[in-house]
């Protein structure tokens, strides 16, 4: 127990990592039926906008910088890239956002010149050590599940409680029909890619201060994995996807425990296979059936 | 529509035909085989492989597969594993004891056919292992993976990949894949005419399915699934048929690359590459054979050679190192394939062929002579 | 018994606790044209696709050429949710995909067109053909069947005569007007060789002078090919010249069958149509 004891508590906080990337997919996802291939790379720019942010400025400056700079980011996408292709057959949108990923890591490469990017500390007090239950880790392991519950809380309030959120609902239950019954279809579509991206952003500046650098692939792993964890919990479903990104998280840190490195991400994969094919639904999603 | 309209496109066709092949075959004597004019040619034709292998699946099945980097990973192994000389087996599996297999196929061949001969042999059959390998993965995951509907089939496709990648860096496989090591030092065909023949016959053979009764099928559960099963195609059987075909050429092509590349790297199937593919058959038009062929070339040739300036300081004879460093090229390119998913959506050929172009009408098409 | 070339015995169709199809029982024999009718979302489309295979009933069997092809009986959850009759009665699950079915010689055309879109009209009709394609991918794909698709090509040509579609072969099925649309659609079935054609109402959105021209094809098609023929329809004038025979479904349940003269005077089908006063 001693010894597997530091993987279980990141697994918890890389957990909390992905829920916050993978509301994001899901939230598109239920109102778009689009997966949004460029949400892994929005997270990548996060990341970098805080290594070159902390830099440059406090980071009570800085903080607030990369969350609007993201937010802005993930609004721009949606505008520039799938808005135009709202009648366009579900592929050509799905191509859009591979196109979008596709360009966000190559203008990163160009101007990170291809070199990772070190992080040094960006947030001061949040890598400090600490001990947990005899094992010592950083600070930021513990307050990512914390800061995640609370984050989601806020979000399942607005979805339940707010206008805003009444039409997200309503978009999501049947895109066409909220639109003739006069809900602003666009602005709510925006509404959940600043949501996403705001999360993603958050997210980004936990997982990144436990790394040592940001290259312009980081954020293609964790937001696959994080599809994953939203597709495994239903997609949709918001506390499914944070059921799934726990889930997987504390997998992927256990499997890292045992020794198997090389199949921490594969196995993410496998489940997503397994899951696809048992119950494509997920654990908390809804049965949609054709019509003919 | 008449015959002699036919009988022209086909002209046309070998016309092109015989013109790229003595234009390759001229840039082969004339260049030496390290010149940047052959590697572009070579790289293109592999990546037109590759890519009329995706559009068989994404374009004219409706199968939105983002495998293809996985099946490339298995044939590009294959390849490696089966072609590399004994002798410098030792070096290359230096941290495996010399690797599990100790025969190379074109060395064995070489034995009875003599040497030219035995080696080019062993070389094919090496590359058609590796498709028959991606084909008979294809064949074992299509099982579950296929019953998926258009985005989660993406999904589940990619992460395969990502699986089998990881599974070839595992170091127990090490004595044959030599784990997360390079593999090198294996056999290439010297002349890029070579690459041109072989692949052209492999897309020859791509077209004439399309253009048969199970092509058509094909076209007919991309058009309406519901349709197809409705008229007797049976759904799983087809697109099972559709992904083991579209995996073997991509298999085959990724022996190619593999080839050309001259060291095999497991790190290097990744779903970029498998994006990179898609976007050129973007380009080029989904649903048309001879759009992924041009695309593959065009945009090998731009980011391979014309456009190296960008990288490199210097652009159009405009010097300014602070813009063109390294990255702005693929910057460039990047922007330039948004424009084309965004505003061109029809990419270069739409769904048409290049004889189609001498038909006035667009939408009429070859079948409507009917014979 | 062999006279009968469909027979639908005690076919429950019930989606989560709506049931669509209430114990249909229902029969066909060879060479007849018979109507299914009924006000909307009487169940008519639904046991359509039942018979076909693109629905599994949730309890009963249907027979095709004296044969059981489907059977169903309630599972899982639906044992639970099952409202209908004869629970308990079938035992065996037999659900064949549409396709199969297909091939056992029935055929079908769809109430909104499903013409693949991006073909020709030729094409589409062409396709149809492949069910009965007996050479192999390779084959094919190297041109080893080239007798079996002259033939093909061939039979699509007459086929394509006799539906009057021939001067427009080389169209996209798209651009076609509807009425041809609809037209092609019934060619394209016919491809496929069936004995039975369901025709899912064929003449929706037809003004009168068309609906008499399909009228008259469909009849000219049942004798030429000598098919049997089961339609589902709203147009009365159509459904009453051409059956033998009429079944009427009002909420998912058969309320009336008979010829057409025995149908138009029977007071349950008026009350489906007309509805009836509360107290009555």
């Amino acid at each position: 127990m001693q010894a597997i004891l530091p993987y279980l508590i990141n697994g918890i906080s890389v957990g909390g990592q992905y829920a916050l990337i993978a509301i994001g997919y899901t939230l598109v996802y239920g109102i778009l039926r689009l997966i949004n291939f460029a949400h892994g790379d929005v997270f990548m720019v996060a990341g970098l906008v805080m290594v070159y942010a902390t830099a440059a400025m406090p980071f009570y400056l800085a903080l607030p910088l990369v969350l609007a700079v993201t937010v802005l980011l993930g609004f721009a996408i949606e505008r520039a890239a799938y808005k135009p292709l709202r009648s366009a057959p579900r592929m050509s949108v799905m191509i859009s956002a591979i196109g979008v990923s596709y360009l966000i890591q190559n203008l990163a490469f160009y101007i990170t010149g291809g070199v990772p990017q070190p992080v040094v500390n960006p947030i001061p007090w949040i890598s400090g050590n600490i001990m947990v239950l005899g094992a010592s880790t950083k600070r930021v392991t513990l307050v990512t599940p914390i800061l995640t519950i609370l984050l989601v809380a806020g979000l399942v309030y607005l979805i339940n409680h707010t206008k805003i959120g009444m039409a997200m609902r309503a978009a999501a239950k049947d895109f066409e029909t909220a639109q003739l019954m006069g809900i602003k279809i666009n602005a709510v579509i925006s509404m959940t890619f600043v949501i996403g991206s705001f999360l993603a952003a958050v997210g980004a500046m936990l997982y990144f201060t436990n790394y040592p650098s940001v290259a312009i692939t980081s954020g293609g792993m964790p937001g696959l994995k994080a599809f994953v964890a939203a597709v495994f919990g239903g997609i949709g479903s918001i506390p499914g996807a944070v059921v799934g990104a726990f889930i997987i998280g504390l997998c992927e840190e256990v499997i890292k425990g045992l020794g198997y490195t090389t199949f921490s991400d594969a196995f993410t994969f496998a489940l997503l296979i397994v899951v696809l094919c048992v119950k494509p639904t997920g654990l908390f999603g809804e049965k949609v059936t054709d019509k003919v | 529509m008449t015959n002699s309209k036919q009988r022209q496109k086909l002209i046309l066709m070998a016309a092109v035909l015989v013109v790229l092949l003595a234009a390759s075959m001229a840039v082969d004597a004339a260049l030496p085989s390290y010149h940047i004019a052959i590697k572009v040619i070579k790289k293109a034709t592999v990546y037109a492989l590759v890519a009329v292998s995706m559009n068989l699946l994404n374009g004219f099945t409706g199968l939105f597969s983002l495998g293809q980097a996985g099946f490339m990973l298995l044939g590009a192994f294959s390849y490696g594993v089966l072609t590399i000389p004994v002798a410098k087996r030792p070096g290359v599996y230096q941290y495996f004891d010399g690797g599990a297999i100790q025969f190379s196929l074109p060395e064995i061949f070489s034995g009875f056919l003599g040497d030219t001969v035995g080696s080019t042999v062993g070389m094919l059959l090496a590359l058609l292992v590796g498709g028959l390998l991606a084909a008979l993965m294809a064949w074992l995951i299509g099982l579950p993976v296929l019953r998926l509907k258009s985005d989660y089939l993406a999904i589940a496709t990619l992460g395969f990949a990502e699986i089998l990648r990881a599974f070839f860096q595992w170091n127990a496989l090490g004595p044959v894949t030599n784990g997360s090591n390079l593999l090198k030092n294996y056999p290439d065909f010297t002349h890029a005419t070579s690459y041109i023949i072989l692949a052209g016959l492999l897309v020859a053979v791509i077209v004439l399915l399309i253009n048969s009764t199970y092509g058509r099928a094909f076209k007919a559960i991309r058009d309406d699934e519901v349709a197809a099963e409705a008229m007797g195609i049976n759904l799983a059987k087809h697109k099972r048929m559709a992904f083991i075909i579209s995996s073997f050429f991509a298999g085959v092509g990724g022996g190619m690359l593999a080839m050309y590349n001259g060291t095999i790297a497991a790190a290097s199937f990744k779903s970029t590459m498998t994006y990179e593919i898609l976007l050129i058959v973007v380009i080029g038009g989904i649903g048309s054979i001879s759009g992924s062929v041009i695309a593959s070339f065009l945009y090998i040739f731009s980011s391979e050679w014309l456009l190296r300036g960008l990288d490199s300081g210097k652009f159009l004879g405009i010097n300014a190192p602070g813009l063109f460093k390294n990255g702005f090229r693929m910057a460039v390119f990047s922007v330039i394939i948004m424009v084309i998913v965004l505003f061109f959506r029809r990419g270069l050929m739409g769904d048409r062929e290049l004889p189609d172009l001498l038909d006035r009408k667009p939408k009429r098409r070859k079948e409507a002579a009917g014979k | 018994m062999s006279e009968n070339i469909l027979r639908i015995e005690n076919a429950t169709m019930q989606f989560g606790g709506v049931v669509a199809v209430d114990n249909l029982n229902l029969e066909i024999n060879q060479g007849e044209i018979v109507a299914l009718i009924g006000p909307n979302g009487a169940g008519k489309t639904t046991a359509f696709n039942v018979v076909t295979g693109v629905y599994q009933p949730t309890n009963g069997a249907v027979w095709f050429c004296g044969e059981k092809i489907i059977e169903n009986h309630p599972q899982g959850k639906m044992k639970k949710l099952y409202k209908g009759q004869h629970d308990g009665e079938y035992q065996h699950v037999l659900a064949p995909t549409p396709d199969r079915i297909t091939k056992l010689g029935m055929a079908r055309t769809f109430q909104n067109i499903r013409l693949w879109k991006s073909q020709t009209v030729f094409d589409n009709v062409l396709i149809a053909k492949h069910c009965r394609t007996t050479s192999n991918v390779f084959s094919a794909t190297f041109r080893l069947n080239r007798k079996e698709e002259a033939a093909q090509r061939a039979e699509v040509e007459e086929l394509l005569e006799i539906v009057g579609l021939s001067d427009v072969r080389g169209e996209l099925a798209t651009s076609l007007p509807y009425g041809k649309q609809r037209r092609l659609e019934i060619a394209r079935a016919l491809a496929a060789e069936p004995k039975l054609l369901l025709l899912d109402e064929p003449a929706a959105g037809m003004n009168p002078q068309e609906t008499d021209e399909l009228t008259a094809f469909i009849a000219e098609i049942r004798d030429r090919f000598r098919l049997t023929v089961f339609l589902i329809e709203h147009h009365m004038n159509l459904v009453m010249d051409i059956s033998d025979r009429i079944y009427v479904l009002d909420f998912g349940e058969l309320i009336a069958q008979g010829t057409p003269a025995e149908i138009q005077n029977n007071q349950r089908v008026i009350d489906a149509y007309l509805g009836v006063a509360e107290d009555a």
